[in-house]
């Protein structure tokens, strides 16, 4: 008990680090910056700590206050939450160093950076760490305020437009989320995910709970045809901000839907699995051809989130162990490689003043290290090996094929081409020479250096991927993660 | 780790390190760059022959490294590796001594041999994977890593090919990838045994697996150049010189070739493959292959482009050995796999040397060029004349146990096949090497370069004349041991009698 | 139907009524006002639903939630109503670009 207490130390502190952070950045705003980057190294090796912990002890529970449920909140960390925290530090390290350079001609945006990023930041730890569906709901609207006070940082009339959407939509789906809460503790009085898991059974009202929840946590995901806030929102923030938005915090409610669903909604679910997994194809095969079609960069970037998460919901018609932890490790690896994506494209954009793809005149010889993070990072979204989206790509193949499910082998194979279109198409035109040589601004090596790092780490989720799915396994929130067919 | 397991991955690192070496270097320091190059290359050859040296001496070579669940990444050095090591290592050398004087004075060597490295690295691993989860993964690597080589000059014209090439090739690894891991939903493993592991497999798997082995032929076929995927490789002649003779003679063509015959031999079995029916319609589509070069390389001007046409034929003789499903005849496959990228890599030399030194990219440009240039015409010559078939050069040795082969397992119309297509390669070749020799030359070449008073630079025709006597040593000395033949019939000795 | 029926349904009701309004409505505020009565329509519903015996007093874990989720709506709606100023300024009408006149 005691060492199950001290690994959720650790998880205490994940959340109250980053809320003190943020709280003294904003109280100390010419001290924002190094406060912000102070406070994200120790948030990440507070991170490690855990990660530490929970190796030796296994899952663990944790009573705030020593207040057990169902009338205390508690938090719970297991493998899942494991790996969703570690991929949000490592994100959100690397955003937090790319950001002082990014920002050095800008020191009101700078300043006004640290709190709100520091305020999500212990939103989504906090979302990993809970085990209270309504502990869950404040988290996801903090995440929410704070990602779109993010996303209209950047001032720009598409910024605000785009941010606004996102507002209504996030707010209309945190309401969608509570309705269905409040069915679920009218029915059973409990709030606890634990509790609630042993009690549920098919009844209309665990019917209700589940569409409503479903469909708030999908808009929140952006799941075609819900998608249509996300690529404003996400091409028209500034770099980092967008990299945070698509890497982390569009997986904070994939991370909720899954984790309800594996406790509460999996054994009710019945055809909405497969209503999922056609939505996650269409997610897939939309967000790819509209991806092709774009001019700007970030604009293509950010459909290639869309098409993206599709993957993810693949899992949810196949639901065995091994889908579900394909799609975690494609959730990890889409995280690094986007962000890799879109700090790479604020380099371009810092470097040329624009970001329009047939004008990328020579980009390649003048910052090889972003377009070589960008093709890397495209090497994961292709799934092409060594890379963890080509681990995540192949599990889930295994396991559509094993259950005869062309359907979903299809197209992952069919993604995986179109997503070879539009990145190459970018690579392309980095190697050849525009008609007007545009003049460059001279970019820091080290924004440069973290986008390359990034992708990397993507690729390198390639070649280690028995661990993380070792890790994923503490607590076997997922299921029995199957080895041969 | 013992030897036996630091072996493979040392063989690996010694291109991948120098080639990371060199993208981190700026691209001013060419001395450095050309000793990496060639460090690396020299070390390379001196493994893989000390290899070489160990497994005839009845040493194993393997390592195996956790990848997914249930699958790991294996790398195995046998015999058929050792015959793809050597071609590659080899010729790897000489390419780069090749294309250090090709590239002389052209930008961004630094990318070009990064990448060039790069494709050493992926070939090799595809050489020596003993799953084919590894094969495919090495496979997929060489595609990515081959991309910026083909669009290294820049041009809009480079941008197009490098798209058309990308489609094809990313179109096959995904019928590749498709085939194998249904093959590993349905067979449990994925590890390459000689006479193949899916004999046991029920009788009511046997359409799923029919619709496998053509997953994987199309797959592998669009690297092999098979009709009708073979569309990228014309396309790809934009490249420069070095990159058309890698290409064509060492890693993509010869990767599918390869992956087709460790397909056939080590994951299906040979006679299995038979048994299942499908070795007939390979043939076929071998052959078709065949003539259908050979037919369109007629009608080429442009001299590169032949050759190209020449290639999708030439590679194919090796999935036709593979096919016909007798052991003489995979002895004239298997050897095949060097002997054509001996002779075609001499070809595309003297190509590149003709481009670089006098401007010629034509057929039609080339009269009386044996007189301008008559070391590096005769080195054409012998690569002309061993595609027609003529012995002793190499490409007599294939011919003649394909022949032999075919007419031992009951298949006599291949000789058809192969009269036809010597016919064909002698009616595109022989018009070059008379225009070359007994015509008058033009007043003035299109763009001339001189090299002082030899005929072009040294690095550019020390490379053709080295794999030009190689490739009339290998035809000539045929039956001493250590040739390609030798190891070729160990080869199929291997799979069709095992001890 | 108790009472407690009553409120839930009408919280409901409330919600769907919302939901129409902010999907249909043009102007910011206008969406800004139909998310409120969607927060409130979810609150009648938690807290109608809070008394789960017949007799005795209600249960007081909803009404924490409703207080809770009312805080948060306000600072979502001043969020909302900073945002939608600035939009203005920005852009001069108080809509976003796929509902604009033109």
């Amino acid at each position: 008990m005691a060492s199950a207490v001290s690994a959720l130390g650790w998880g205490v502190a994940l959340i109250l680090l980053p809320l003190t952070g943020a709280v003294l950045a904003f109280v100390l705003r010419p001290l924002a910056t190094r406060v912000g980057v102070g406070t994200a190294l120790a948030t990440t090796l507070a991170t490690g700590g855990l990660a530490l912990a929970l190796v030796e002890t296994g899952s663990g529970r944790y009573p705030i206050g020593g207040w057990e449920a169902p009338l205390g909140i508690a938090l719970a960390a297991d493998g899942l939450s494991l790996l969703m925290l570690a991929m949000t530090a490592a994100v959100g390290l690397a955003v937090s160093l790319y950001v002082p350079g990014y920002f050095r001609d800008k020191p009101r945006a700078s300043a006004d950076f640290w709190p709100l990023w520091l305020f999500l930041w212990a939103g989504l730890n906090g979302l990993y760490l809970s085990a209270d569906l309504f502990n869950l709901y404040v988290t996801l609207e903090l995440i929410g305020l704070a990602a779109v006070a993010l996303a209209a940082l950047a001032g720009s009339a598409d910024a605000l437009a785009g941010a606004m959407r996102y507002l209504l939509v996030s707010l209309v789906g945190s309401l969608f989320y509570l309705l269905g809460v409040a069915l679920l503790y009218h029915a059973y009085g409990s709030l606890d995910i634990a509790i609630l898991a042993e009690q549920v059974a098919a009844s209309p009202p665990v019917w209700a709970a589940l569409g409503l929840i479903t469909a708030g946590l999908l808009l929140k995901t952006a799941l075609f045809p819900l998608h249509f806030w996300l690529p404003p929102a996400h091409a028209s923030a500034a770099a980092p901000v967008s990299a945070l938005l698509s890497a982390l915090v569009v997986k904070g409610s994939f991370y909720l839907l899954l984790r309800l669903w594996l406790t509460l909604f999996g054994a009710e679910a019945g055809g909405l699995g497969t209503l999922l997994g056609l939505l996650g194809a269409g997610a897939v095969l939309w967000g790819s051809l509209q991806a092709l079609r774009q001019t700007r960069l970030k604009l293509l970037i950010a459909y290639s989130t869309v098409a993206q998460l599709g993957y993810l919901f693949l899992a949810f018609p196949l639901a065995t162990g091994l889908a579900w932890g394909a799609a975690v490790y494609l959730a990890l690896a889409h995280a690094l490689a986007k962000a890799a994506m879109f700090l790479a494209a604020g380099n371009i954009l810092m470097f040329g003043g624009h970001d329009r793809i047939a004008d990328l005149d020579r980009v390649a010889q003048r910052l090889p290290l972003s377009v070589a993070a960008f093709a890397l990072a495209g090497v994961s979204i292709m799934g092409l090996p060594p890379s963890g989206g080509f681990v995540g790509k192949w599990l889930l193949l295994q396991e559509a094929i094993a259950q005869g499910a062309w359907g979903w082998a299809a197209v992952l194979v069919l993604g995986g081409l179109l997503a070879a279109a539009y990145v190459f198409r970018v690579i392309g035109y980095a190697f050849t020479q525009a008609e007007v040589p545009q003049e460059p601004h001279a970019v820091p090596a080290t924004l440069g250096w973290i986008a390359f790092l990034l992708a990397l780490g993507a690729v390198l989720l390639g070649l280690v991927a028995p661990q993380p799915l070792a890790l994923l396994g503490i607590g076997a929130p997922l299921g029995e993660i199957g080895t041969a067919p | 780790m013992s030897w036996s397991a630091w072996a493979p991955l040392a063989v690996l690192a010694s291109s991948l390190v120098p080639g990371l070496v060199i993208f981190a270097l700026p691209e001013s320091k060419r001395r450095t760059r050309t000793a990496l190059n060639l460090g690396g290359a020299l070390l390379k050859l001196g493994l893989i022959l000390a290899i070489l040296w160990g497994v005839s001496e009845g040493q194993t070579y393997g390592v195996r490294l956790p990848f997914l669940p249930g699958l790991d990444l294996a790398l195995r050095i046998g015999p058929l590796s050792l015959l793809f090591l050597v071609l590659s290592a080899g010729l790897w050398l000489v390419t780069t001594i090749y294309a250090v004087g090709y590239l002389e004075g052209s930008p961004h060597r630094r990318r070009f041999f990064g990448f060039f490295s790069l494709c050493v690295t992926a070939t090799v691993g595809v050489a020596m994977a003993d799953n084919l989860l590894t094969f495919v993964i090495f496979y997929e690597l060489l595609s990515l890593a081959t991309y910026p080589l083909v669009v290294h000059r820049g041009t809009e014209v480079a941008r197009r090919a490098g798209q058309i090439y990308l489609a094809y090739t990313i179109l096959g690894g995904a019928l590749l990838l498709l085939g194998t891991v249904w093959l590993y939903t349905i067979a449990g493993t994925l590890d390459f045994t000689p006479r193949g592991f899916l004999e046991r497999l029920p009788e009511s798997q046997h359409p799923a697996l029919v619709g496998i082995f053509v997953l994987l032929i199309a797959g592998l076929g669009v690297k092999a150049a098979l009709v009708p995927f073979h569309g990228w490789l014309p396309q790809a002649m934009v490249a420069p010189a070095p990159v058309s003779a890698l290409l064509h003679a060492v890693a993509v063509v010869k990767a599918g070739a390869f992956g087709i015959v460790v397909v056939v031999y080590d994951v299906f079995g040979v006679e299995f493959a038979a048994s299942l029916g499908v070795t007939t319609p390979l043939a076929v589509l071998a052959s078709v292959t065949i003539i259908y070069g050979s037919l369109r390389a007629l009608f080429q001007d442009d001299l590169k482009r032949r050759l190209a046409f020449s290639t999708v034929s030439q590679v194919s003789y090796i999935a036709l050995g593979v096919a016909v499903a007798g052991p003489i005849a995979a002895i004239g496959g298997v050897v095949h796999l060097v002997h054509q990228g001996l002779m075609k890599i001499t070809l595309f030399f003297c190509a590149g040397n003709l481009a670089e030194t006098l401007g010629i990219h034509k057929v039609s440009e080339m009269n009386g060029v044996g007189r301008r240039m008559p070391w590096t015409m005769a080195a054409f010559t012998v690569g002309a004349l061993g595609m027609i078939g003529v012995p002793p050069i190499a490409g007599f040795v294939s011919k003649w146990y394909l022949g032999l082969g075919a007419l031992e397992a009951n298949q006599p119309w291949v000789i058809l096949v192969l009269a036809g297509s010597s016919l064909l390669n002698a009616a595109y070749f022989l018009p070059i090497l008379h225009a070359a020799w007994f015509r008058e030359p033009p007043k003035s070449w299109p763009e001339e370069q001189r090299f002082g008073s030899a005929e072009t630079g040294w690095m550019l025709l020390l490379p053709p004349l080295v794999t030009a006597a190689l490739a009339l040593g290998v035809g000539l000395f045929a039956s001493m041991p250590f040739t390609p033949l030798e190891w070729a019939r160990l080869i199929a000795e291997l799979e069709f009698y095992p001890r | 139907m108790t009472a407690a029926l009553w409120y839930a349904l009408a919280g409901v009701g409330l919600f769907a009524l919302g939901l129409y309004a902010m999907a249909v409505h043009r102007h910011l505020l206008r969406k800004i006002l139909a998310f409120n009565v969607m927060g409130a329509g979810a609150f009648l519903v938690l807290a109608g639903l809070a008394r789960r015996a017949p007799e005795g007093s209600a249960d007081p874990v909803p009404h924490a939630l409703v207080i809770t989720g009312i805080v948060v709506t306000v600072a979502a709606t001043a969020l909302a109503l900073v945002l939608m100023l600035r939009v203005r300024e920005a852009t001069g009408a108080a809509a976003l670009p796929e509902d604009r006149p033109d």
